[in-house]
């Protein structure tokens, strides 16, 4: 029987947590109950990026996408819809608005706007099984450039097609690739950085599970390129499916002579091995990555020397980031003018975000630079949840800062986040809405900072220390007016001091929130109030006597019994003895009690 | 510029190639490599150091720019550059004073003291911090941040080194010190954030630890983090004690360097003051440890002779360093066939004055109490072995180092530089130029190569002086000495690290040699890590040098067995030299020790 029918179900960490695992038995066990095994197949791929609707089931040739799949519908999808051809209504996308189920992949508002190069067989193909790679065009990039390009040409195309580093900073892919290949030693490095460690981001974890092949093709490639003989993979130990995969494709493309010694019979030889980090998020950072690997304690080291030069094992050494290696194999299958054609002057093609917060679809979104913070939230992200007012966007993490709507129409690329005080970053974008308190976002991200410093120079282990100290005592109503004085200082000289990017950048949560949040560290300071109702010490509980019925349900639950009243007359709070539990504010029916 | 700088930069220039540089508008041109800091002190300005250390001398650079003191701005630049490490570029401008730098430094300093005990009045090193001097030369007057201030335990586990981790600044010169120089991995840095703390593995009691006390990290930390365990109460104690026969002894290396303590020029000579001083502070008879040198030299030379006769192995290794006995033990414990089984001069000293000295002057050993003045912290960790006690008594009972010493003088409210000089007492105060050459690398062996040439030719030795053992430069040192018709094979290694090379080879047969001295402290024991502290200033350590080799020249007699008192004692009470009595007091045995 010829194969009529494919079911693809992501197997992505986020659909997996969503038992998509399962449905894949079920639709396995259902298909064979039906006997048609030989003619329709089950597979997992990577991530479809829509996580919020997930486990995705896509069937093709059908081009059929359904969301929320359990055990039940996986059983009605094969009854229905393989067996008898019937669309499976109600596991159809249902768009909010309009209430329209849109059955097409491509139709649907969350992937109109995409454009998927780095993501490109992510949710297409099974990840395990590097013949579906090869026939999606895999290791062609790899095959052309040993047998058709001088490493030169390589970087020149690289360089033309203005792939900047995708892991935060950056920096031209191509300069680097060149500045490697001119440091003259027999032996160089090439580096996957796979140490993603951004709260809420996920981007190169879905590339690693959903495609590492792209990965190791693009590492291969510059491996050729630079003159590097071997590669390794720095992939946190959280991420064990990524490596699970990673050692799959990593021992598949050797034995089809794809990564080894004399690679497709050319005299390349290049082959990958995996190093799993204990998840410390300076590691990411790649003078402390290299020391890592070495064996040495994630600490970075002082640049210039910069790892084209000094890198590891004290050997010239090039790194970047998992989505920059993916993005390479198609820069040369389609040239350097295809990739160029996307995005901004000086960004160019597309970026990988993980859409997360109070956003309507969080999810995994691949957008071409250029694009602005409105149509991604808005448009591919669906709005604000419960209809809540926007307040603000973060984006590239704890080294990055927070966006005011104001700015929220600016055509994302790297240089324009920079102007915001924010950055690209490795691409998290978190968004907040009017219950968020910006002074405790602000405290959020310094947190973060202050656990994951290496603790090796001063700005950074104590001034971190310092300004959170400074911004707890805001929150918790104590701050005075020259606490935020000495915390822009403090936040300024911090930047300016210390030595590796993860101090440089650590005060720009702050510094972004006290340029475009500063009433509220007023309102925190002088008025002792927290605007979002979020710094507990700060919240002051009021009953709305208008509002109030006398049901004497908050008297009920309170547990300290400071809210008094007779039944079915208004009550008031004895505000001495709050504790600010918030009992009462959940208990009550009638809206009746209010914070501020 | 001194006259042998001059050459020095001569022979840079040609090497080199020079580059342009501005420094607060000075021009100058720096060969290659050179570092801001470097080029700034060559045009007379002095930028700030903390954390910084250069030893170049015997291999030991802290280039961790981790203290973020000696930033400076140079154009063009995004954030602020350690000059300390980094180099200088083609057309680089720099300016190290502008208020951005300033702020910076000060804030730096100001954020290192606000988690700093600051008890400066009750610490140890009041007086001799780096960071309390930078406090004072910066005129910081208020430490703007409040906060928490980090605590650990204090660890006087050894009885040798104390760490107070609550006053360490994260400088990790310890580190650098220990690790690279030393080779002894003891201390990394622990922890994250403002956790992080300079440690051992695990947190380990520094007993517990492969540490061998050489006390280097102790002659390199700016703060008092790491110190001695301090006997000085416990000898006030016994010196007010009427019961008690309190016995002075004192190492070559304290007489070149305890001027220091009280300000007269590195390298004189005190030997008659120091004397002076240990009697008016109250000790009974006031010995010298250079007598046991003498008295080592004549077993070890016995033994070396019998070695060469075919008894036992070869190379003979020197044991006079309490501090490289242990590293051997725990790091070669293949080779402990090797050492010489002489005990170290001082113990050997103890064990005399507890028989030889309490039988002649009929003293009760039991009364008498040793009183060890050294250059070393490894000797305090040495007089508790239980190898070192005759019948419950221990041989020695205290030590304290030359920073002890001189604490001793002041508290006493002695007037150091107007005391008389005074001679050592009878009969264990007499000592010959061998002895003194204890003190400093390629001593020991000089010494026993002056008597066992005698010896072994049964002729006079006109040239006692040789100088192919001699110097600070080269960390391993090679000669080969005639005598009758053997060409002698000696080697000496000074340094931890460099003993550690030698004994590898050795074990791995790749060298062969008749003869070994091995001190543990770059350039033997004037540069102990009980002596006063250089702050990075070698030509400090160079002076002693030749202090100790001038007092060495003074001396009427220059080898150890023309010794009368010693040839005295071995006619009234010893007997034969490495008879059966030399054995059981004189003599000691090694302990296989594990790796930790």
């Amino acid at each position: 029987m010829p194969l009529r029918m494919e079911l693809l179900v992501c197997g992505g960490t986020g659909c997996q947590a969503s038992n998509s695992s399962r449905v894949l038995e079920v639709l396995r066990e259902s298909i064979k109950e039906a006997n048609l095994q030989d003619e329709v197949r089950v597979l997992m791929t990577g991530c479809f990026g829509f996580c919020e609707k997930g486990p995705i089931v896509k069937v093709m040739p059908d081009n059929i996408f359904y969301v929320e799949v359990d055990e039940e519908s996986a059983r009605k999808i094969v009854r229905e819809h393989v067996i008898k051809g019937r669309i499976v209504e109600e596991k159809i996308y249902k768009e909010p608005e309009t209430e329209e189920r849109l059955p097409e992949q491509s139709s649907i508002p969350f992937y109109k706007k995409q454009i998927r190069i780095a993501l490109r067989n992510c949710g297409k193909i099974d990840p395990e099984n590097i013949n579906e790679y090869i026939a999606s065009d895999g290791y062609m990039a790899l095959a052309r450039v040993l047998t058709e390009m001088t490493p030169e040409e390589v970087i020149d195309v690289v360089k033309r097609s203005g792939l900047r580093g995708r892991g935060g900073g950056g920096f031209p892919t191509g300069l680097k690739w060149e500045a490697t290949r001119k440091s003259k030693s027999d032996v160089k490095y090439i580096i996957c950085n796979a140490d993603e460690g951004d709260p809420g981001a996920f981007m190169d974890r879905s590339i690693l599970e959903g495609d590492p092949h792209s990965v190791l093709e693009g590492m291969a490639i510059a491996g050729y390129a630079i003159g590097a003989q071997f590669g390794y993979i720095y992939v946190r130990a959280e991420y064990p499916l990524a490596i699970h995969r990673l050692r799959i494709a990593i021992s598949q493309a050797r034995e089809m002579g794809l990564l080894g010694k004399n690679i497709l019979g050319t005299n390349f030889s290049f082959d990958v091995e995996i190093k799993i980090g204990a998840g410390a998020f300076i590691c990411g950072e790649e003078t402390a990555l290299i020391n890592s690997i070495e064996g040495g304690r994630g600490e970075p080291t002082v640049k210039p020397p910069y790892p084209a030069q000094v890198g590891l094992w004290k050997k010239p050494t090039n790194i970047n980031n998992v989505e920059t290696f993916a993005n390479v194999p198609p820069i040369i299958l389609n040239g350097a003018e295809w990739f160029s054609s996307i995005g901004t002057e000086k960004s160019k093609g597309t970026k990988v975000f993980a859409l997360a917060g109070k956003v309507n679809n969080v999810g995994l979104v691949e957008v071409p630079m250029g694009i602005t913070l409105r149509e991604i939230i808005y448009d591919l992200g669906g709005g604000i949840k419960g209809g809540k007012k926007f307040k603000a966007v973060q984006t590239g993490g704890p080294s990055g800062g927070c966006i005011p709507a104001e700015h929220l129409d600016t055509p994302i690329d790297y240089d324009t986040l920079n102007a915001l005080g924010s950055m690209m970053g490795s691409g998290g974008m978190i968004v907040m809405d009017e219950d968020d308190c910006m002074v405790n976002i602000a405290k959020f991200y310094l947190e973060f900072s202050c656990d994951e410093s290496c603790g090796r120079c001063t700005a950074c282990r104590v001034g971190n220390k310092r300004m959170l100290e400074i911004l707890n005592k805001i929150t918790e109503g104590k701050g005075e007016m020259e606490d935020l004085e000495m915390l822009k200082e403090l936040a300024e000289t911090i930047k300016d001091s210390s030595l590796c990017g993860l101090g440089q950048t650590s005060p720009n949560p702050v510094l972004s929130t006290m340029k475009f949040f500063y009433d509220e560290y007023i309102a925190h300071v002088k008025d002792k109030s927290c605007p979002a109702g979020v710094c507990t010490e700060l919240l002051k509980y009021y009953i709305i006597p208008e509002k109030c019925v006398g049901c004497t349900a908050c008297a009920k639950v309170c547990p300290v019994n400071v809210i008094h009243g007779e039944p079915r007359k208004v009550h008031v709070i004895d505000r001495e003895g709050c504790i600010k539990c918030g009992e009462c504010y959940r208990t009550c029916r009638f809206g009746a009690i209010t914070r501020k | 510029m001194s006259k042998s700088q001059k050459v020095k930069w001569q022979a840079l220039e040609r090497r080199f190639n020079m580059v342009n540089v501005t420094i607060n508008d000075i021009k100058l041109q720096v060969p290659e490599g050179t570092t801001i800091l470097q080029a700034a002190k060559m045009v007379n300005i002095n930028i700030p150091t903390l954390c910084h250390l250069d030893l170049h001398d015997i291999k030991m650079v802290n280039r961790t720019a981790s203290c973020r003191v000696c930033l400076v701005e140079i154009e063009g630049r995004r954030n602020l550059a350690p000059a300390c490490a980094t180099e200088c570029f083609e057309g680089m401008v720099i300016k190290t004073n502008t208020k951005r730098a300033i702020r910076a430094r000060r804030t730096m300093v100001e954020l290192l003291l606000s988690d700093h005990p600051t008890d400066c009045l009750v610490c140890e090193k009041n007086g001799n911090c780096d960071l309390q001097k930078l406090a004072a030369d910066l005129g910081i007057r208020k430490i703007r941040f409040e906060g928490e201030k980090s605590t650990y335990t204090k660890d006087s586990s050894s009885g040798a080194l104390y760490r107070n981790p609550d006053k360490c600044i994260m400088c990790r010169r310890c580190e650098t010190m220990c690790n690279e120089v030393q080779t002894c991995g003891i201390y990394s840095a622990v922890d994250r954030g403002f956790e992080t703390v300079v440690a051992p593995a695990f947190n380990l009691p520094m007993i517990d630890t492969q540490c061998t006390f050489c006390g280097q990290c102790v002659s390199v930390c700016p703060t008092a983090a790491l110190t001695e365990v301090s006997y000085v109460a416990k000898v006030w104690e016994a010196l007010h004690d009427p019961d008690k026969f309190v016995i002075a002894q004192t190492a070559p290396a304290i007489r070149v360097a305890l001027g220091e303590e009280f300000g007269l020029e590195p390298g004189t000579i005190v030997t008659g003051k120091m004397v002076a001083a240990l009697r008016r502070l109250g000790f009974r008879k006031v010995f010298d440890t250079d007598f046991a040198a003498d008295v080592t030299i004549v077993e070890e030379a016995k033994e070396f002779i019998e070695r060469l006769n075919g008894k036992g192995r070869l190379p003979i290794l020197t044991s006079c360093c309490p501090s490289w006995v242990k590293f051997i033990e725990h790091q070669f414990p293949e080779l402990l066939d090797i050492p010489s089984t002489c005990k170290s001069p001082h113990m050997m000293f103890g064990a005399i004055v507890k028989t030889y000295f309490a039988e002649k002057f009929n003293i009760l050993p039991e009364k008498i109490v040793v009183v060890s003045v050294m250059p070393c912290i490894a000797k305090k960790y040495e007089i508790q072995r239980k190898e070192f006690e005759e019948n419950g008594i221990k041989n020695v009972d205290y030590v304290i180092t030359t920073r002890e010493f001189a604490k001793m003088i002041r508290e006493a409210g002695i007037d150091f530089t107007k005391l008389p000089d005074e001679d050592f007492d009878d009969p264990l105060g007499e000592s010959t130029g061998a002895s003194v050459i204890f003190g400093v690398t390629g001593g020991v062996i000089e010494a026993a190569l002056r008597t066992a040439y005698e010896w072994i030719t049964g002729e006079t030795l006109e040239k006692v002086e040789f100088h192919g053992v001699r110097g600070l430069e080269d960390g391993l040192k090679e000669a080969t000495v005639k005598i009758k018709d053997m060409e002698l094979k000696i080697g000496v290694a000074h340094g931890l690290g460099n003993a550690r090379r030698l004994l590898e080879d050795i074990r791995d047969g790749k060298r062969f040699y008749h003869a070994i001295e091995i001190m543990a402290c770059p350039g033997g024991c004037i540069d102990g890590g009980g002596q006063p502290y250089h702050h990075g200033n070698l030509d400090i350590v160079r002076a002693r040098l030749n202090a100790i080799y001038e007092e060495d020249r003074n001396k009427p007699i220059r080898k150890s067995h023309e010794n009368p008192a010693v040839i005295a004692m071995y006619k009234e009470y010893m007997g034969e030299i490495g008879g059966e009595k030399a054995h059981k007091l004189l003599h000691t045995h090694y302990t296989p020790r594990e790796r930790i």
